[in-house]
């Protein structure tokens, strides 16, 4: 389960894309994200040439491409949902066509802002994402917090591995109701250590000098 | 829920940021004023812990399984504020570490997941826990209010979806309401549990940050409530509502809807297949109402059966 999560980030590696500031990252993915989603369906043009720029970017970042494929398709069920709904829906009715999205538009626009996101987060340690967002003014608290959850969130996703291995290794019944008892058992001991954590982290914090 | 790029269009990702942004500014503001420097470490780890209560998921009927969103579980065990400023940085980090949600689409997660589905649900949470006292009502309160978030965040992200014309609204409407009403019911009763089991260990955690049941709580709540009014207004209202729609009362006025409407010969019946979606659409909104009934009786149930002695509440002193 925490391997689902913790692999979807590659191992870092040295790469020409990796060595660009963070700044020039972000902004280049937030341009074409925008200019993505605001082109309209005819803009065939600018969709291909994303889709180039983002495959040399690929190949560029030495990011195994076999591994840029699972990732895309873990995330695109969704996508592929949505996409059916829209493209089942009788076509005649609801809004003139001239406002209306077709599905292929929809699935286009989502995979290449999908792969600009997975390339420039695994291309940008998120810590210099952070110091983005902070030198763009977002609020310190916000900042802090992010920075304490990315922190502890592997720490905290490898004990409830360990609570739910320790769990499976206990439980012999499968009765519905049990399950739904030890499931919720789990989570609060899981939120019971993690505010026990914050303290001893609080205690940490200010032994160095925070304030 | 997680809505990812090119699903909404410009107007909507305008909007919601705008909203989202007055939200989640609203929070931090409140947050930094009432925490005690204790417990600022305290929100970072509360979002590391619902990203992996996230992870768990319970079995829904037919096989399919969902998992926590909690935002009601973490307003009710922090408060409102921070529970909006711990739902944003999940999403902020989802959405940047994770791809897992857009970024022009991140104002609408955040919309939908934490000022309607946590500050929102914690509104329904208190209303419930005004009127039943006691750790048996907030337990019934959690569940209740866990169902009504899972289900009005659902709907809003159906409204800015149809209001980009990505997916139609009564197609949308039906599909997205009924599938998460039923996964409501998970979402309520683990959070009901996971709120027992914490208040059963400590105690002291479920009393919010902020200290229990202050009456200025509401008055943050009239913010969130404006900024949620708002975005129903916007994202839902125009849809929902049973009057013929601007287009079609516009033509009538106008007395052009004969051009619009007879040429048609060949598509097959869509005035019928409309009404067909509308019926269904409409059939959805009264199961939901008597759904919300019934769940509310389901979270009394629970409830009681849960808490047993109603003199719980205060701990027997030691022989």
């Amino acid at each position: 389960m925490i391997d689902d999560w913790v692999g979807h980030l590659h191992r870092r590696r040295d790469s020409p894309i990796s060595r660009l500031p963070a700044v020039f990252k972000l902004g280049v993915g937030l341009v074409i994200i925008v200019g993505t989603v605001l082109a309209p369906p005819q803009a065939v043009g600018w969709f291909v040439s994303a889709a180039a720029f983002l495959l040399i970017t690929a190949v560029l970042s030495r990011i195994p491409p076999l591994f840029l494929l699972k990732r895309l398709a873990w995330l695109s069920p969704l996508i592929l949902g949505v996409a059916l709904v829209n493209a089942l829906q009788p076509a005649a009715n609801t809004l003139p066509s001239a406002a209306r999205v077709s599905w292929m538009t929809v699935a286009a626009k989502s995979t290449i802002c999908l792969l600009t996101i997975i390339l420039v987060s695994n291309t940008t340690p998120f810590s210099r994402i952070l110091r983005v967002l902070k030198a763009a003014r977002v609020p310190g608290l916000l900042i802090t917090t992010l920075a304490l959850m990315h922190r502890y969130l592997f720490v905290l996703l490898e004990e409830a591995e360990r609570m739910r291995r320790a769990r499976a290794s206990r439980t012999f019944t499968r009765q519905r109701g049990a399950r739904w008892q030890t499931l919720s058992t789990v989570v609060s001991q899981l939120f019971v250590r993690a505010s026990e954590r914050a303290e001893r982290i609080y205690d940490a914090m200010c032994a160095r000098g925070w304030k | 829920m997680h809505i990812p790029d090119g699903f909404i269009d410009g107007k909507t990702a305008a909007a919601t940021a705008l909203l989202s942004v007055a939200g989640a500014g609203l929070a931090l503001r409140q947050a930094r004023r009432r925490l005690a420097p204790r417990q600022v470490p305290l929100l970072g780890l509360a979002a590391a812990f619902l990203f992996a209560a996230q992870m768990v998921n319970f079995p829904v009927a037919g096989g399919t399984s969902g998992h926590l969103v909690g935002g009601v579980l973490v307003a009710a065990l922090l408060g409102p504020s921070a529970a909006i400023v711990v739902l944003t940085t999940v999403l902020i980090v989802q959405c940047f570490l994770f791809a897992d949600g857009g970024v022009l689409a991140l104002g609408a997660n955040v919309f939908n997941m934490a000022i309607i589905g946590a500050a929102g649900g914690y509104a329904i949470y208190r209303l419930v826990c005004a009127w039943l006292p006691g750790t048996r009502g907030q337990v019934a309160a959690v569940a209740f209010a866990g169902w009504c978030s899972t289900v009005l965040a659902s709907i809003c992200c159906v409204g800015e979806l149809a209001w980009s014309g990505t997916v139609a609204w009564p197609a949308g409407f039906t599909a997205m309401a009924s599938v998460h009403m039923l996964i409501g019911i998970g979402e309520g009763l683990i959070s009901a549990l996971v709120f027992l089991a914490i208040r059963r260990m400590r105690p002291e955690l479920t009393g919010e940050i902020s200290g229990p049941a202050a009456p200025r709580q509401w008055s943050e709540l009239v913010g969130y409530g404006l900024l949620a009014a708002l975005g129903i207004a916007i994202f839902v209202a125009p849809f929902a509502c049973p009057w013929p729609d601007g287009l079609e009362s516009v033509a009538s006025r106008l007395g052009f809807e004969h051009k619009i409407a007879h040429p048609i010969v060949r598509a097959p019946a869509p005035g019928y297949q409309m009404q067909g979606m509308r019926w269904a659409a409409g059939a959805t909104a009264v199961a939901g109402a008597a759904g919300t009934l019934i769940v509310f009786g389901l979270a009394l149930l629970l409830a009681r059966s849960l808490v047993r002695e109603p003199q719980e509440d205060n701990p027997p002193t030691k022989p």
